[in-house]
C-alpha cells in the first residue's frame, strides 16, 4: 500500500480567539476521492485550506507526496498550489474579462505555456465537459452549470496531482450538481487525480471513496484509512 | 410493490401473454428478483377470477404458453384509482432512528456514536445508489434516485438530532 498524497497531522489553527482547527488528522491516498462532511462552522473549509497549502496552522503538519509543505515560504507553497494542486470553488470564480476558453487555460499560461497550445487544450477540455460552441463566451453569458463545468476543467486542465473543491455543487440545482459530480469522479478516476472535496450536501459525499466528518475542529471516523 | 396491480397497469398498456408481462415486470419492477412464474400464473388466475382481466383469444406470444390477457372496464378502473392515489407518507425508517436514539439517551449510551455509525451506513448505501446511477440505465437511476434523496432525509433528521443531543438528553431523563 502506497502512504498518503496528502495529509494533515495534529493541525491547529484560530482565528483570531476563535478556534477553528483543534487537531485535525487526516490522509487522502493517491487517487482517493475523499469527502469531508460536517456542519456549517466546524472547520471542513479550512482544514481544506490548510491541506492546499493557502493557510498555515497554528501547529501540527501538512505533508504532500512525504514532504512537508506547511513550513514552505508563501512563494513556495503558492508554486506548489500552482503547479501541483487544482481547485473548484462553490461559485466558478471565474475571470469575468476573460471567456470560458480564456479561464479554462489560464493555468496553463501561468506556468508559462504557449497561448495556442493552451487554448488547444483549453478547447480539448471544453469538448470533454459539454462546453462545445461556448468557449468564447464570458462568465456572464453561462448557466450556473455550465459555469462551473468551466471551473472544473480550470481545475483539471494542468493535470493537478490533487483536486481541492469546496462545495462543487453548492450553487447549482439537482441535476446541474451531478452532471458537476459525474464529470469531476470520471475525469479524477481517468487521470488518477486524487479529490479532496468539502460538502455538507450526501448526495455529493456519495461519489467519494470514503467522508470524514469534521465536528468542533476535528475529524471524527477514520482519517487514515484506505477506501478498499 | 404490488404484483396484481403492476399487472393490471402494464394490461392497461396493451394485451399480453404472461410470459412477456414476467419479461416487463422483471426488467423494470423486479429489482433483481425476478418473478416466479407459478405467482405470475396465479396473479392472473386471480385477476380473472375477480373480473380484472379476462383471455381473449389464443396466439403465440413470446414464450410457450398462448393465453393472451386483457384488461376490463373494472380492472382499468381499479388501476387509475390506485395510480391516483397518493402512498401514505410515512416515514419508515425514521421511527427506527428515533427510537433507537431516545433509548440510547434514556440508557446513557453512546447516542452520538450511534448517529456516526448509522450516518455511515447511510451514505455507504447511498454510494452504492450513485454508483447504479452512475453505470446503470435511465430507469435505474430514477430508483436509485428515490433511495437517494429517502437515504438523504434521513441523514438531515440525523444531523439536527445530533446537534441537539444535549437538550435532548435532558428531556428524555427527566
Amino acid at each position: 500500500m502506497t502512504g498518503p498524497i496528502i495529509e494533515a497531522r495534529d493541525v491547529v489553527l484560530s482565528f483570531g480567539r476563535t478556534p477553528a482547527l483543534r487537531g485535525a488528522e487526516l490522509a487522502a491516498h493517491p487517487g482517493e476521492i475523499l469527502a469531508i462532511m460536517g456542519p456549517s462552522g466546524s472547520g471542513k473549509t479550512t482544514l481544506l485550506h490548510c491541506l492546499a497549502g493557502i493557510l498555515v496552522p497554528d501547529s501540527g503538519e501538512i505533508h504532500f507526496g512525504g514532504r512537508r509543505i506547511d513550513t514552505l515560504s508563501e512563494t513556495a507553497r503558492s508554486t506548489l498550489r500552482r503547479d501541483r494542486f487544482g481547485f473548484v470553488f462553490q461559485f466558478g470564480q471565474l475571470v469575468p474579462e476573460l471567456t470560458a476558453e480564456e479561464n479554462i487555460a489560464l493555468p496553463l499560461l501561468l506556468a508559462g505555456a504557449k497561448r495556442p497550445a493552451a487554448l488547444k487544450e483549453a478547447a480539448d477540455w471544453c469538448a470533454r465537459l459539454g462546453l462545445d460552441g461556448l468557449e468564447k463566451r464570458r462568465s456572464g453569458e453561462l448557466s450556473g452549470g455550465q459555469a462551473q463545468r468551466v471551473a472544473l476543467a480550470r481545475g483539471l486542465v494542468a493535470g493537478p496531482e490533487v483536486l481541492f473543491a469546496d462545495e462543487p455543487t453548492g450553487s447549482l440545482d439537482s441535476l446541474s450538481g451531478e452532471q458537476v459530480m459525474d464529470l469531476l469522479v470520471a475525469a479524477a478516476r481517468e487521470r488518477g487525480t486524487t479529490v479532496v472535496v468539502v460538502t455538507h450536501e450526501p448526495r455529493v459525499a456519495a461519489y467519494a471513496d470514503r467522508e470524514v466528518i469534521v465536528r468542533d475542529g476535528k475529524v471524527s471516523g477514520l482519517p487514515a484509512a484506505r477506501a478498499s | 410493490m404490488s404484483v396484481p396491480l403492476t399487472f393490471l397497469g402494464l394490461l392497461e398498456r396493451a394485451p399480453s401473454h404472461g410470459y412477456d408481462l414476467k419479461r416487463d415486470y422483471d426488467a423494470f419492477f423486479s429489482r433483481g428478483k425476478p418473478l416466479p412464474f407459478g405467482q405470475v400464473y396465479a396473479t392472473l388466475g386471480r385477476l380473472a377470477r375477480d373480473g380484472k382481466v379476462v383471455v381473449a383469444e389464443s396466439e403465440a406470444g413470446a414464450g410457450p404458453e398462448r393465453k393472451r390477457y386483457v384488461i376490463t372496464d373494472k380492472g382499468a378502473t381499479e388501476f387509475e384509482t390506485w395510480l391516483a392515489e397518493p402512498v401514505e407518507a410515512v416515514p419508515h425508517l425514521q421511527t427506527v432512528l428515533f427510537a433507537k436514539v431516545v433509548l440510547a439517551l434514556m440508557l446513557g449510551r453512546d447516542a452520538a456514536g450511534y448517529l456516526d455509525a448509522q450516518r455511515s451506513a447511510h451514505l455507504r448505501r447511498m454510494r452504492e445508489l450513485t454508483e447504479v446511477k452512475r453505470t446503470g440505465g435511465l430507469v435505474d437511476a430514477l430508483l436509485a434516485d428515490h433511495g437517494l434523496f429517502h437515504l438523504e432525509s434521513d441523514l438531515r433528521w440525523m444531523d439536527l438530532t445530533a446537534a441537539r443531543l444535549d437538550a435532548l438528553a435532558e428531556t428524555v431523563r427527566s
